[in-house]
């Protein structure tokens, strides 16, 4: 990407976002280095964090957010139809994320809750991820998505290719940098089996893995398990951590 | 003069979240004239319920990425305070220190990105690299800076990682702080110079309109308040932070998934202008002196001048920045490991100065150290009732515009307060039965 002449067709690509604490989409601004090369690159046609403009057609969408109310399952379809690569952005958008953990109340006590009498006054749904209601292209996980792999995709799908996205766990990065365990500090950590690409940030910041790029393939229970009794651990204090991020998915009602 | 006029500016761009202005004008009659805040709501109550103290920042991080570290702030505070854990002189600088990178990344954001495109008469600031590509690539490097900051203490800017009840779970290293500080004098401080030139060259794109409101913010004898202080109002003066919701008085209405706030009057403004209304004179000489090459007046009743209380910010985080790792320095970083061992278990309340404004978090745990009740006051759910106020009196006063005009006046007055209102639906403070 080093060429500064202006491509007569540049490819047009759009962020949108859902229910979302446009965390991921901050995270794009700040791609600070990156940005005026990038933008020699494409055509940014819809951004309504940081632009005006709108528009019909686009080469590349990108999704943040979870799907929570009819409105946002209208607007994925209109986008979808006008889309040609879709990508969703972040834990909300490709496996529910936070926000998916109101899913584990009944609907009715989570408006209660929060609005009362007027329960009936906003609509909403248990929030889920973008793959639930339209077929989604790539998938970029984090909670915040990662910067260098945000960069990787769209180098990738740029110059035509398909992407490649990780599907090994957390712990293999995580001892790769030769942290220490948290296990051995007592600590659920839920590396052993999150899906990396993260280069085990938290851990080797000293803080566990809340398990936010969501489960991977082919999770490996009886290790899990001997992990956590090892430790003294027990299977409620995994489940439990791994219902913050992982609430939408059913699987993890029983990643152990 | 009799006109008829109805606005519907739907989606509202260069904002952080969703939000329609209305206003609608019949024979010259104000009929209706607000913000409405169309935002979906994503129910934390519901989420923290039960939840162990070592995760409630970690999912009330999420309520907003833009205001993630503010989050991350009050609502440590409120936890150390619920369990009783004390936190080092350490910690305390290390968490200052973020929130000046915090502030000045937000504050950049905003004055650049968001607000600067309607003063250079343009859409977005990526239109304005062909034609002032200093200015965008300063902007982007003042806003690596401060996420720099963050990166190095925090592990990440966006939700950050090491920031944990009693402490950090990892320490900057002496070098990393080093590095940063020669970045802050030789890139931050001429920076900061120049966007205050820049600034002041647009002045005259700043709408003259004013309305007095009460200004709320935190206040602290020695400091200007970020980080604690005691509430402060410009009409009742100082109180308490348990008397937090007397000074807020959420109520309901019907245009927005977001409360409203009062106080002494019928709204109050909180956020830079406030700040700066009510701790100017903590601030440094110099940075008083940029404030007057801003034409920025110690008591300033123009709401649009926001913005320009920002880059006094901007200037004063840079600055406080150096001095806060200068005396980390000096004291040299001691390998403390965070203070987890709760003494009490009860109710807390944690209250800091996020950009936008005064934010408050309080929670009460149980004996196990899970969540009871949890309740959350947005600094942009308190602007909104002044925003509306504010539109109430602009409207009438530029009704004889074209209808793009008055428009594009009240986008810009919706802008320059640079509301969060992904952060103000995200969290609507109802407590559980019980709580
Ligand atoms: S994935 Fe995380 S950072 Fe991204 S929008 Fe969702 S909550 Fe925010
Ligand atoms: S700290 Fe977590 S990610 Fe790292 S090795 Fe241990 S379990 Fe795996
Ligand atoms: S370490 Fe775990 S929680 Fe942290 S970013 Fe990676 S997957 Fe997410
Ligand atoms: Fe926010």
């Amino acid at each position: 990407m080093k060429s500064d002449q202006i491509k007569p067709n540049k490819p047009k690509i759009a962020f949108f976002d859902f229910t979302s604490c446009e965390g991921c989409q901050l995270n794009k601004l700040n791609l600070e280095n990156e940005l005026p090369d990038i933008l020699r690159h494409v055509e940014l046609v819809e951004f309504r964090e940081a632009m005006d403009d709108k528009a019909d057609y686009y080469d590349i969408a990108f999704i943040e957010g979870s799907l929570s109310t009819p409105s946002c399952i209208n607007r994925i379809h209109d986008i979808r139809r006008r889309s040609n690569i879709l990508v969703a952005l972040g834990a909300c958008a490709t496996i529910g994320g936070i926000n998916s953990m109101k899913n584990l109340q009944p609907i009715e006590t989570v408006r209660e809750t929060v609005y009362g009498e007027e329960k009936y006054r906003f609509p909403t749904l248990p929030a889920i991820p973008v793959s639930a209601v339209v077929k989604v292209d790539y998938e970029i996980r984090g909670c915040p998505m990662s910067i260098p792999e945000f960069l990787r995709v769209l180098k990738a799908l740029l110059m035509g290719k398909a992407p490649n996205l990780p599907d090994s766990a957390v712990c293999v990065e995580c001892k790769l940098r030769e942290n220490e365990c948290l296990y051995d500090r007592g600590i659920v950590c839920l590396g052993p089996v999150t899906v990396g690409g993260c280069e085990a940030i938290c851990p080797s910041f000293g803080q566990f893995c809340t398990g936010c790029r969501g489960l991977v393939p082919n999770p490996n229970k009886d290790a899990m398990l001997d992990i956590l009794t090892q430790h003294g651990l027990s299977l409620e204090d995994a489940q439990k951590r791994f219902l913050l991020f992982n609430s939408y998915n059913i699987e993890s009602k029983s990643i152990t | 003069m009799s006109r008829t006029l109805d606005l519907n500016i739907k989606h509202l761009t260069r904002v952080e979240g969703h939000g329609n202005i209305v206003v609608n004008i019949k024979d010259g009659r104000l009929e209706r004239c607000e913000l409405e805040i169309v935002e979906a709501p994503r129910f934390f109550e519901a989420m923290l319920k039960g939840r162990s103290f070592h995760e409630t920042a970690i999912i009330t991080s999420r309520i907003c990425g833009i205001c993630s570290l503010g989050h991350q702030i009050a609502s440590l505070k409120a936890t150390e305070e619920a369990l009783g854990l004390e936190v080092s002189e350490q910690t305390v600088l290390l968490r200052k220190l973020l929130i000046d990178g915090a502030t000045l990344q937000s504050n950049i954001l905003h004055i650049y990105f968001l607000a600067a495109p309607d003063f250079f008469g343009t859409t977005d600031a990526f239109k304005l690299i062909p034609t002032n590509k200093d200015v965008v690539l300063r902007a982007l490097r003042m806003k690596r800076l401060a996420n720099d900051i963050g990166d190095i203490v925090s592990g990440r800017a966006v939700h950050p990682i090491t920031p944990v009840p009693g402490g950090f779970t990892k320490l900057p290293d002496e070098s990393e702080l080093r590095a940063i500080r020669r970045r802050l004098v030789e890139e931050g401080l001429p920076d900061v110079e120049a966007t205050v030139d820049t600034i002041a060259s647009v002045l005259n794109s700043v709408p003259g309109f004013t309305r007095e409101t009460e200004y709320i913010s935190l206040s602290h004898p020695d400091e200007y308040a970020l980080y604690d202080g005691d509430i402060f109002s410009s009409d009742t003066g100082a109180a308490d932070v348990n008397n937090y919701r007397e000074m807020t008085n959420e109520f309901v209405v019907p245009h927005s998934t977001s409360k409203h706030c009062k106080h002494a009057r019928e709204s109050y403004m909180v956020g830079a202008l406030a700040r700066w209304n009510n701790n100017h004179a903590r601030l440094s000489e110099s940075a008083l002196r940029v404030a007057q090459r801003l034409n920025l007046e110690p008591r300033c009743y123009n709401p649009y001048m926001n913005t320009v209380a920002q880059v006094v910010e901007c200037y004063h985080c840079i600055e406080d920045s150096i001095a806060i790792i200068d005396s980390l320095l000096e004291r040299g970083i001691r390998n403390e490991k965070p203070n987890q061992t709760p003494t009490r278990f009860g109710r807390g309340i944690g209250a800091t100065e996020v950009p936008r404004g005064i934010l408050y978090h309080e929670y009460e745990y149980d004996r196990r150290g899970n969540i009871v009740s949890a309740n959350c006051i947005i600094p942009t759910g308190q602007n909104l009732a002044n925003i509306d106020h504010d539109m109430k009196k602009l409207v009438p006063e530029i009704i004889d515009q074209p209808k793009e005009i008055i428009a594009k006046q009240l986008e810009m007055l919706v802008r320059a307060y640079d509301p969060c209102i992904s952060c103000s639906v995200h969290i609507l403070n109802v407590e559980f039965i019980g709580g």
